[in-house]
């Protein structure tokens, strides 16, 4: 499935490709408005890159990415609304819906660089503890996917009944610069452009370098087959967690950089609903390659920017009948195409799915005692 | 103690309603071991069952007494449509399920939207059930009351179903041992079908009871999918007193939260309560014995 990306110089060529489409072709033809719109998708695919290395190489389906999305993006926009404010002073929607008074918990984030920090660390440490506690206890398969999805969905409850500290529904907007730069200017919006496709660029290529790498094939074979992995000496829960980590990372990240870009952060953003759509993308794309991630969540987000605007409800129709028809008669999304009509039969399930099934339903773990 | 009073009763009232939701639920998901996101659509569809029994039958009590087993028929007609057309052809692929079965609801939920509009519709109550009962000085509301009755209604019998029926024979094999049950000749997919019948019927019921406590959108189901999961989370698979169990020890535990705090930290609370649980029992409350390793 992922043979067009085994010689390591196509992937070299992919990049320069991708980073002449991003750095030199879409700036020059693409107005601002469309350049930003594909800076949000390019945020999305983040996650996605992600989503691909937890979901499709560790099976862990991680339905609750828009935590962390959601993370990163109010870390930034509490940055943003508390500069623009200026030094000392509360961001206007808190004097306008409560004492207008800067809870203590937002005086850090005045600095830029705690900020970052902040961003980069606080995702991964979260996913961390989660991680250690799921895990560590075996809790797994759908067990993990409802967790995961709860959270997200608690996560949008605690920031929509915080109205005064996290501006509630509304979310937070309005945001004029960013480190001194006015947002508004064309020249800092393809700035900012540029930092997100190069950005995308690095995940890629150090998601690439772990699937090469020795983690990589433990990560696999976590994933198929969790058991053998821990008779020979590894520890499962460690090698998920790492996975788990580095794709909430990725979500911070991308949530920081969709902030400026977007200009709005708000519960609709992060909860359950959203979470899905991540997942969407990555199935479409194909969750066990490198690209196919990528390609997945842009397309899916375009499609759904035009033929939302246009049919609201013919899309969503459109949406969950791709998804019906991708995740049950072509596992490995788009990706798995080419091999399909190649071969001219429907390849197997990914090998993630028998071993899920076993950890879910004890009836099927007779399988895997067999096969041990 | 009228503190006391009101927030057990308004812990239980919610326990039921997590019960009622979640019951199917368990049942789908312990035998066979796919998670039906599709099922906050059957409760959605059976409300809207509800509200179209009102516009035709008029008389809010009649209606609502009909409501009930139409509910339950279309949950259950709806549920044995998905499971022959979709999940049958995915076992083995529980996470895929998952995803498939929400593509489902995206598209029940887009349906309902072009039936029945975007805005909520609300569904009249019985006039029997708009006062309350006074009890040791604290009033309860007949509506929760009679949710309540519901549910214990709804466990008993399915747990009647469970224990004394042919057909519950053969669901308790299958949640053993699908293997060895279809060797002794028991026909897993009617069961499984039956199964699904069942529980996706009970979503269809718990539908109905919820246009007693609110208004009733395309979006009902999302609002109460994820509580129905962490129940069945938290009571472990293949067993009724489990999910039961957890749904009433949650619903008690939300409202001492929320009494001590706001509705949004509570729900944050009891997450981490059950993560916190989970590291105690990773299997839940109850779980089927197995030789597994996983």
């Amino acid at each position: 499935m992922i043979g067009y990306l085994k010689g390591p110089g196509r992937v070299w060529v992919g990049l320069a490709l991708g980073a002449v489409v991003l750095f030199v072709l879409a700036p020059s033809v693409l107005s601002d408005f469309r350049l930003m719109l594909l800076g949000k998708y390019l945020c999305f695919a983040m996650v996605a890159v992600g989503i691909g290395l937890a979901w499709g190489r560790g099976g862990m389906l991680v339905l609750g990415q828009g935590v962390f999305f959601g993370l990163g993006a109010y870390l930034m926009a509490m940055h943003l609304k508390l500069s623009d404010a200026g030094p000392g002073k509360a961001p206007d929607f808190m004097l306008l819906y409560g004492s207008g008074v800067v809870p203590f918990w937002w005086e850090p984030f005045r600095s830029p660089v705690v900020t970052l920090v902040a961003i980069l660390l606080l995702p991964a440490a979260i996913a961390t503890v989660l991680g250690l506690a799921i895990f560590r206890r075996r809790v797994k398969g759908a067990y993990f996917a409802i967790l995961s999805q709860a959270l997200a969905a608690a996560f949008a409850i605690l920031l929509i009944g915080q109205q005064t500290t996290t501006g509630g529904t509304n979310g937070l907007n309005g945001f004029r610069g960013f480190l001194g730069y006015n947002l508004f200017d064309p020249v800092n919006k393809q700035l900012i452009f540029s930092i997100a496709a190069a950005v995308l660029l690095a995940m890629l290529l150090l998601t690439w370098h772990l699937y090469r790498s020795r983690y990589g094939e433990l990560l696999v074979a976590v994933r198929d087959q969790e058991e053998r992995v821990r008779f020979l000496g590894y520890n499962p829960a460690n090698i998920k967690l790492v996975a788990y980590a580095i794709a909430a990372a990725m979500a911070g990240v991308a949530g920081a950089l969709f902030v400026p870009i977007a200009g709005i952060i708000s519960p609709a953003d992060v909860g359950v609903v959203p979470s899905i759509a991540f997942i969407i993308g990555v199935a479409i794309g194909g969750r066990n390659t490198l690209l196919g991630p990528v390609l997945g969540t842009i397309l899916v987000a375009y499609a759904q920017t035009t033929l939302s605007e246009q049919f609201p409800g013919f899309w969503t129709y459109f949406q969950g009948a791709l998804l019906i028809l991708v995740i049950a008669f072509l596992p490995g999304g788009l990706a798995s195409l080419w091999t399909v009509v190649k071969r001219g039969r429907r390849p197997g399930p990914p090998s993630a799915a028998p071993m899920a099934a076993a950890a879910a339903d004890p009836a099927l773990a007779s399988e895997q005692k067999v096969s041990i | 103690m009228d503190v006391v009073v009101g927030q057990l009763f308004a812990g239980l009232s919610q326990g039921s309603i997590l019960i009622l939701i979640a019951l199917g639920l368990a049942l789908t998901f312990g035998q066979m071991g796919v998670i039906n996101m599709a099922h906050g659509e059957f409760i959605m569809a059976g409300a809207y069952t509800a509200y179209v029994m009102q516009g035709i039958l008029g008389d809010a009590g009649i209606s609502l007494l009909i409501a009930i087993p139409m509910g339950f028929l279309i949950g259950g007609v709806m549920g044995v449509i998905l499971e022959a057309v979709l999940i049958r052809h995915m076992y083995g692929r529980p996470l895929d399920t998952l995803l498939v079965t929400w593509g489902v609801s995206l598209i029940l939920q887009q349906l309902a939207r072009d039936i029945f509009g975007a805005p909520n519709v609300d569904v009249g109550s019985p006039s029997w059930l708009q006062g309350s009962v006074e009890v040791g000085g604290v009033a309860l509301a007949s509506a929760r009351l009679f949710i309540l009755a519901l549910a214990i209604a709804c466990v008993a019998a399915l747990s009647a179903i469970i224990r004394f029926t042919s057909l519950g024979r053969r669901v308790r094999a299958v949640v053993q041992n699908r293997e060895l049950a279809e060797t002794v000749g028991i026909s897993t997919r009617r069961t499984d079908r039956l199964t699904f019948f069942i529980g996706s019927g009970l979503a269809g019921v718990a539908g109905v009871a919820l246009t007693l406590l609110g208004s009733t959108g395309p979006t009902l189901g999302t609002n109460y999918i994820v509580d129905a999961f962490l129940v069945v989370v938290v009571g472990g698979i293949g067993q009724i007193r489990g999910a039961l169990i957890a749904a009433f020890v949650l619903g008690l535990l939300q409202s001492v939260f929320q009494y001590s705090t706001t509705a949004s930290m509570a729900k944050v609370l009891l997450l981490i309560a059950i993560v916190i649980f989970l590291q105690v029992r990773p299997q839940g409350i109850f779980s089927v014995r197995t030789r597994s390793l996983a």
